[in-house]
């Protein structure tokens, strides 16, 4: 016997209450550090993007294709070494609407080295003729490169869609009209998680024919930069080159390029953070009102303690502790449980974010948050039962 | 020494606005070793003269010298630490913790003090066999009849070996069979361990086992 098992026991006094209360921290902290996730996952999509490379979109909006005949002036910009260009297709898989995952029309020679250092390809078609690859290029996408129609799929859409090397999945367009029937030509994984392995990239070239007529607009280019430290300049200089053009830029470097496309949601962080804190406050008087009534009943009982010579501060930090034990146990529960559950739910927006994540740092905050929700919950209780007069505890038993 | 000296102590109750004297200047002597009686009709003042006693009702005047310490200047954490080592306090209606052995009560007071919890446990169980229940240590409290628990209340008043026994009307709650073991029980931790008992009582039977009986009346000793 000790002070630890003399909390504890009084934890067990009432296993019902203590059980619900306990899962009603675990439940608020669970969903505490859900929303902290959902943060989490947008600033990995932030971190998705290089401070090495620039994005060059349309001024006005990401939604308006500047032209093609762009790539030369970029390219020709000093400190800019390599430029690929992407659209975004948005198309559908006919079979299943609400599948949704993003797909993007890339040009292959230029993507794939650029982005070398975010992804390894680590399964291909075969090609059926040997094929001189562009500099920088992994081997493996040869077949990828011969065939039109072509496509490279991130390893957890294959699993997700259970679909095979060399299957042709067709795609209903959205932006674009008609069926995009596109070939599994080779597989790819995320070196760096944020990545993300549900992306499915095929020829900008496909789509500038089929869908565009050839007129050949580009949704956004990126700049690989020899000289990285003069990103800034570089923007700069770009942007001052297409000012007075139909169509002017606007460059930033990627992170921040990820940075805008996050905003797109809205002010949302601001929005989880205001649910959190209500979530935490909801708890707050959960625990409170658990607390007092747990004490109140036990009035007589800190009458005895203190006769028996039990001091108001020993008193005061049992009640305190008994508090932070219920919450701390399930807080730690909720927190842990909402890493481990959404971690491996693997959700990811049909590939639009990285996959959602948890950080241990939102764990250690959630956890935190319980300890103080506990204190705090359990300070006026404590305050009540270290303040008790012996002689009224008593005469309420007696 | 336990000694105890009451010297011209008042305690004055206010309840809204009304003022109820409960004790009015009483003086009274317990020497060393004695087993007193405190006798009287209800709302005399017996049980707040031993919760005076006892340091955990403060009086409005006067003075408690209990050995060598005024306990009426005594305040906050010393007097709680003062009681941990002087007062064994036994309750009528036992007053046991329901979720704690019979063990892990007489443990209790225990807590307050520096020793090894393996110490603890000895102490403990040696309490309780002195009080015959060496064979009930891991019964709680709803498993024992009544004057069970009033025993093992009395082993965790003597379990830190105070030299001060305050038992309000401790066989008040407890059949004629029950009552008169307790008493026994003081009457032998008074004679062989010389333990100085104060008690509470309305039963004239219950009184006889005192050396000494004082008969309070409107908060004064009547004789």
């Amino acid at each position: 016997m000790n002070f630890l098992k003399l909390v504890l026991v009084n934890l067990g006094r009432n296993k019902r209450r203590t059980f619900l209360t306990t899962m009603s921290v675990m439940v608020a902290l669970f969903l505490f550090c859900a929303l902290g996730g959902v943060l989490d996952t947008l600033n990995a999509a932030i971190e998705v993007g290089s401070e090495t490379r620039l994005v060059s979109r349309n001024a006005i909006s990401l939604i308006f294709p500047m032209p093609l005949s762009y790539r030369e002036r970029i390219a020709a910009t000093p400190g800019v070494s390599n430029v690929t260009i992407q659209n975004w297709f948005g198309g559908q898989d006919p079979k299943d609407p609400r599948n949704f995952f993003a797909q993007f029309a890339v040009d292959g020679k230029t993507f794939f080295p650029i982005y070398a250092s975010d992804m390894e390809i680590v399964d291909a078609s075969p090609p059926q003729m040997q094929v001189a690859m562009p500099s920088g290029m992994d081997p493996k996408l040869a077949s990828y490169m011969m065939e039109r129609t072509a496509c490279v799929v991130g390893e957890k859409l294959m699993l997700k869609n259970k679909w095979k090397l060399g299957q042709t999945i067709t795609l209903a367009g959205t932006i674009y009209p008609g069926e995009w029937p596109l070939t599994i030509r080779a597989v790819y994984r995320a070196k760096n998680k944020s990545f993300g392995d549900e992306t499915m990239f095929f020829h900008w070239d496909y789509l500038s024919e089929k869908g565009m007529g050839g007129s050949g607009s580009v949704g956004v280019y990126v700049l690989q930069l020899s000289a990285p430290d003069q990103a800034a300049d570089i923007a700069r200089k770009i942007d001052a080159t297409f000012q007075n053009s139909s169509a002017a830029t606007r460059t930033e470097s990627e992170r921040a390029f990820q940075a805008g496309f996050v905003s797109m949601y809205g002010n949302l962080p601001f929005v989880i953070r205001v649910i959190g804190l209500a979530v935490a406050f909801a708890i707050l008087l959960v625990a409170a009102n658990t607390m007092v009534m747990a004490i109140r009943e036990r009035t007589n009982e800190f009458g005895v303690l203190k006769t028996l010579g039990f001091e108001d501060g020993t008193v005061f930090r049992m009640v305190l502790i008994e508090a932070a034990a219920i919450t701390l146990i399930g807080g730690s529960i909720g927190a842990i449980g909402a890493k481990l559950l959404i971690e491996n739910s693997g959700f990811n927006a049909g590939g639009m974010l990285p996959p959602m994540s948890v950080h241990w740092r939102t764990v250690g905050t959630g956890i935190g948050v319980a300890l103080l929700v506990g204190a705090v919950s359990g300070l006026i209780p404590a305050w009540q039962a270290s303040k008790l007069r012996i002689v009224d505890a008593l005469r309420r038993v007696n | 020494m336990a000694s105890i000296q009451v010297r011209n102590v008042r305690k004055v109750y206010k309840r809204d606005t009304q003022e109820v004297t409960v004790l009015d200047g009483l003086s009274l002597d317990i020497p060393d070793g004695d087993f007193a009686g405190l006798m009287g009709p209800s709302g005399s003042g017996k049980t707040t003269l031993l919760n005076l006693i006892g340091g955990i009702d403060a009086p409005t005047s006067g003075d408690i010298i209990v050995g060598e310490t005024n306990i009426a200047q005594v305040r906050g954490p010393q007097l709680a630490r003062w009681r941990s080592r002087n007062i064994g306090y036994i309750f009528q209606l036992y007053n046991l913790i329901p979720v704690l052995t019979a063990l892990q009560n007489v443990e209790l007071p225990l807590l307050l003090l520096k020793m090894s919890g393996k110490e603890r446990k000895r102490r403990a169980e040696t309490a309780l066999q002195l009080v015959g229940l060496g064979d009930r240590m891991s019964h709680y409290p709803r498993q024992l009849s009544g004057g069970q628990e009033q025993r093992v209340a009395i082993a965790r008043a003597v379990v830190s070996d105070p030299a001060i026994l305050l038992a309000d009307e401790p066989t008040g709650d407890l059949d004629r069979k029950a009552g008169e073991e307790i008493l026994q029980l003081l009457e032998r931790l008074n004679r062989e361990f010389k333990k100085t008992i104060i008690m509470v009582t309305h039963d004239p039977h219950a009184a006889e086992r005192a050396t000494h009986v004082h008969h309070l009346d409107k908060g004064v000793l009547s004789q």
